[in-house]
């Protein structure tokens, strides 16, 4: 029998590596296909840090891994650096 | 050469380094609005050879018309000079009712250098926040990442989405952050894009007369300073998205930038260089 749980995913990006700290980006995707989110849909942060998240019933299943820099690129700026990925499982039955 | 009145300040180009755009609402006139707007129904509005020299694209069409604005002269005789390259155009379309944005994303492909260019973006019609607007992420010019790399980033604290006035009229460096939000209207939305390379040496091009003797004076850490609404100020203001340690990094990309768009090698903001650029004897 198939399942009936699905997937909705989480990722908050966080000002600094701690996870109470605030939250400055998100993304979120549902496996339920009840809200369909994309680029720019929202300014309101879902929460404001992500020990909220935790809070609210969302687990963590994946925190940034912390690298030094790599030599010479010590000033370089690139992507987000604290994603924080989270989920919660919804029966769809 | 346009007419010096028409030159950005100081003050603007501290803006476009520090988030990467300038903003000039209702610019262009409705006539040149409705012309182009024409223009694309007939499908009539035709770039040309990359590399081609700016004043030698769109006679005769209301681009040209455009592009003679003395307002439009004076920002890109500002940021690229008098008579940059024609790079490539577009007329990008959002259709009605779709589905979902385009993904955020940074326009060609990852580009390290000091120098840059420009994108002009033109919205010939109005765009009210239904139907989407392109969705600017200030401040994210100097991040390196190359094109839709950036994809799974859905919001952050602080985007702009382009909600404006026909005529509106956007500049921006070549690695701003942007894409084009969706349309949830029964409206198609077009936006006019002309992307631009400077064949000077950009330095001092905008009306620098408002640079006082004052205005690079270091001024005390822990002060009132950053607030202020001068140029150190303005480069030391940081977008809601940074990240506490990142943004130390971006004011540092700033004064790097404004060291080459100025000359002045010396020039500082809070420290952040002058205090890693004192060597003991």
């Amino acid at each position: 029998m198939a399942s009936t749980l699905r997937q909705q995913v989480l990722t908050l990006y966080l000002q600094n590596s701690a996870l109470d700290s605030n939250v400055v980006g998100w993304s979120i995707y549902d496996g339920t296909g009840k809200d369909a989110h994309t680029t720019g849909d929202s300014d309101e942060a879902p929460y404001e840090t992500g020990l909220d998240a935790l809070r609210d019933g969302w687990r963590l299943i994946q925190q940034p891994v912390l690298i030094p820099p790599y030599p010479g690129e010590e000033y370089t700026t690139s992507f987000m650096k604290y994603g924080f990925l989270f989920e919660k499982l919804e029966d769809v039955s | 050469m346009v007419e010096k009145q028409y030159l950005l300040s100081s003050k603007q180009m501290a803006e476009f380094v520090a988030r990467g755009f300038l903003r000039f609402d209702e610019l262009v006139p409705d006539e040149i609005n409705r012309d182009v707007m024409r223009g694309i129904d007939q499908q009539n509005i035709k770039g040309h050879r990359s590399g081609t020299p700016l004043s030698e694209c769109y006679h005769g069409t209301p681009i040209r018309q455009l592009l003679d604005l003395p307002q439009i002269q004076g920002l890109i005789q500002s940021l690229v000079g008098e008579d940059p390259l024609f790079d490539h155009d577009a007329i990008h379309v959002r259709e009605p009712n779709e589905g979902k944005a385009q993904g955020l994303h940074a326009d060609s492909i990852i580009d390290c250098r000091t120098h840059f260019d420009i994108q002009l973006m033109y919205f010939p019609h109005d765009v009210p926040l239904e139907m989407g607007g392109t969705l600017l992420l200030p401040g994210s010019h100097f991040r390196r990442v190359n094109e839709s790399d950036v994809a799974a980033y859905q919001n952050m604290r602080g985007q702009i989405p382009m909600v404006c006035k026909a005529g509106s009229v956007l500049a921006l460096h070549h690695g701003i952050w942007h894409c084009g939000r969706q349309n949830q209207t029964d409206r198609r939305r077009y936006m006019y894009k002309l992307r631009l390379n400077p064949v000077v040496r950009q330095m001092r091009l905008w009306n620098d007369d408002d640079l006082d003797d004052d205005y690079r004076e270091a001024k005390a850490i822990h002060s009132a300073f950053p607030m202020g609404d001068d140029v150190q100020g303005i480069l030391a203001r940081r977008e809601p998205w940074f990240e506490a340690a990142s943004g130390r990094l971006e004011i540092v990309n700033r004064i790097k930038l404004w060291r080459f768009l100025t000359g002045d090698e010396e020039f500082d903001v809070h420290y952040w260089l002058g205090r890693l650029e004192n060597m003991p004897a």
